[in-house]
């Protein structure tokens, strides 16, 4: 009785597991069956959820018309290059927080989450600003400096709970048996981190790959990732929806494929230090 | 070498002071464990020498050399923590050659030196595993083996053994002494039980509250305790109190403190009469807690062939010359004439 109970229960609790997941999923799998579809087909009244006429005939258009792989550089420089700067100085401020803390810490952290809060169109027009007097505008480089700074928060948080979880005694040891501060960093801190590094490293690659406003608003043509790219099948001549489409599913299927085969590692990344 | 001076040294953490301002001498080559109950600043205590905690006032002398401000890495001294602290990444050979990569050793050197650390420690067969496939023991001696690769000014460990089993305890104290007297180099030992203090220590270090209670050989803190706090903390198990109003030498006195091994059992005469509560057989001795009414639960120790049972009256004296007096500030009066019977007792019988 108990047992066919929990198993109802499990049924029950599945089912509702999977309502879930496709709903969030729906949208992304819309998308990429719309890619395959004709412009007509796309805005038909009645869409056809797999019963149309497949067809590649957006992908060969977009690749032929646009800079579909400068894109994707742009995208790889500014995500790859942001995280790695990020991480640069998010390791040696976490460390600083997790093991060397005062009484100010717990503040300096809550204040630096409280910049998520602020919306990016309220530093919109001094960084803008900036960037145009420093020459920064559509350029990877300054692309990679605002991701760095808007991800820093999130960087320096994940890093800080993982290094919560390191005993201190271990790098006590290291300074004991000789370690100068950098080399109880290197040899000692990151190895053991490794795992919390790199799903640091992946969430930051994500978080500045999907990033739209800022590159957006920042990139016009030499600079522009991705998400630019998409944005510019929704132009003033008309939305092209099954291109848009298409598009979007060549923008997301780099960072989709990288997401898959990390989700071990991300989900413990995101989880960490919920249980210990 | 391995002189430790330390002078005046206090630590407050939020203005609250954790360590009073105290004085300390170790020799080369001593054996010292501080030894307290828990909060007591012991700890707290060894990281300031090792360097790992600030001091807020005083100085640190190594080897005649103020190091109160030096890093840690530079103090030369090297311990091993109560949690191992082993790196988990790495091989029993990368943790125990550790230390000395960090000196920029020859690289043939470091393996001489660590295979040889190994011998010593039994540890050749492990060399290649990483700590998460070894025992807790083995981990132990690969922390130990860490800290004496490095032939350190001295050793410190903190609490290194609670963390194994009661049966391991015992022989790594055993194997912890006899590397003291193979290498005799200065160790600082740090432990809540009195047990290892006792065994292992040339000089124990009592601390509580943040102070150091007395200093001295296990045998001279066991025979002439300063206070009420060293006496009932030396020793297991621990001393029975019983008030008293009386005077001493001219002093007066409202404590007399009896170990358990000096209070002897009689069925027909004896100083208090009581009820055997708990007796705890231990094969080789028997713990009576006997209930004086009025005057305390003492505690017997008894050879292992005690007749006595729960339930049973028992006469308990103490053994003459064997008492401690203690004053309404709990500090130990010695009684100058030793061999006279108790000054504060007398016999009754059935």
């Amino acid at each position: 009785m108990r047992h066919s109970q929990l198993v109802r229960q499990k049924i029950v609790y599945s089912i509702l597991a999977w309502v879930v997941g496709i709903a969030i999923f729906f949208p992304i799998l819309w998308t990429v069956l719309t890619s395959f579809k004709t412009e007509i087909e796309a805005v038909a009244a009645e869409p056809s959820f797999l019963l149309f006429d497949w067809t590649l005939e957006n992908y060969a258009t977009i690749l032929e018309e646009s800079r579909y792989f400068a894109h994707f550089w742009n995208s790889v420089v500014i995500s790859l290059g942001s995280s790695l700067v990020g991480l640069l100085i998010a390791i040696p401020a976490a460390w600083a927080m997790a093991f060397v803390p005062n009484k100010r810490t717990k503040d300096v952290l809550m204040w630096m989450l409280s910049t998520k809060m602020l919306p990016p169109v309220g530093v919109l027009v001094p960084i803008y600003l900036l960037f145009r007097d420093f020459d920064l505008l559509d350029t990877k480089l300054g692309l990679v400096i605002v991701m760095t700074l808007i991800n820093l928060p999130i960087m320096i948080w994940m890093l800080y709970t993982y290094f919560r979880e390191i005993p201190s005694e271990v790098l006590e040891a290291a300074r004991m048996d000789g370690a100068t501060i950098g080399s109880e960093i290197v040899h000692v801190l990151l190895p053991i981190a490794l795992p919390g590094i790199a799903s640091t490293l992946l969430l930051n690659i994500i978080l500045a790959w999907n990033e739209a406003f800022w590159t957006l608003i920042l990139t016009a043509a030499k600079a522009a990732p991705l998400t630019a790219f998409i944005a510019s099948y929704s132009s003033p001549e008309g939305l092209f929806y099954a291109k848009l489409s298409a598009a979007s599913t060549l923008a997301i299927a780099p960072i989709l494929i990288i997401g898959w085969f990390s989700q071990k590692q991300l989900v413990r990344g995101l989880t960490f230090g919920a249980v210990k | 070498m391995g002189n430790i001076t330390l002078k005046q040294v206090t630590k407050n953490f939020d203005g609250h002071e954790v360590i009073k301002p105290l004085d300390l001498s170790i020799d080369s080559g001593e054996f010292v464990v501080f030894v307290g109950p828990s909060g007591c600043g012991k700890s707290t205590m060894l990281r300031m020498i090792a360097g790992l905690e600030d001091v807020s006032s005083g100085t640190i002398e190594i080897d005649g050399q103020d190091a109160t401000e030096t890093p840690p890495a530079r103090r030369g001294l090297a311990m091993v923590f109560q949690s191992y602290a082993l790196y988990p990444h790495m091989s029993v050979r990368s943790n125990i050659a550790f230390p000395l990569k960090r000196a920029k050793m020859d690289d043939a050197l470091i393996k001489e030196k660590v295979e040889k650390v190994a011998q010593t420690l039994n540890l050749t067969p492990y060399l290649e595993r990483r700590p998460g496939q070894l025992s807790g023991g083995q981990r132990q001696r690969v922390a130990i083996g860490r800290a004496i690769v490095r032939e350190p000014a001295a050793f410190l460990f903190d609490e290194p053994l609670s963390n194994l089993d009661a049966a391991l305890r015992v022989n790594m104290r055993l194997e912890i002494s006899q590397l003291h007297k193979d290498l005799q180099t200065t160790m600082i030992y740090v432990t809540h039980d009195q047990v290892e203090a006792m065994t292992m220590a040339d000089k124990i270090v009592v601390f509580n509250a943040g102070n150091i209670e007395q200093v001295g050989s296990p045998m001279a803190l066991y025979r002439h305790p300063v206070n009420k706090f060293v006496a009932g903390f030396i020793g297991s198990p621990k001393m029975n109190f019983i008030d008293v109003d009386d005077t001493v030498n001219g002093q007066p006195v409202t404590c007399l403190g009896v170990r358990p091994e000096h209070l002897v059992l009689s069925s027909t005469s004896g100083t208090w009469k009581g009820k055997v509560g708990v007796a705890e057989h231990l094969g080789s001795d028997t713990f009576l807690h006997v209930n004086v009414p009025g005057v305390a639960n003492l505690t017997v120790r008894a050879d292992g062939n005690c007749p006595y049972n729960y339930g049973d009256d028992v006469f308990v004296s103490p053994v003459s010359g064997q008492e401690h007096y203690f004053d309404a500030s709990g500090k130990a009066i010695r009684k100058e004439s030793a061999g006279n019977p108790s000054a504060t007792v007398t016999a009754i019988s059935q």
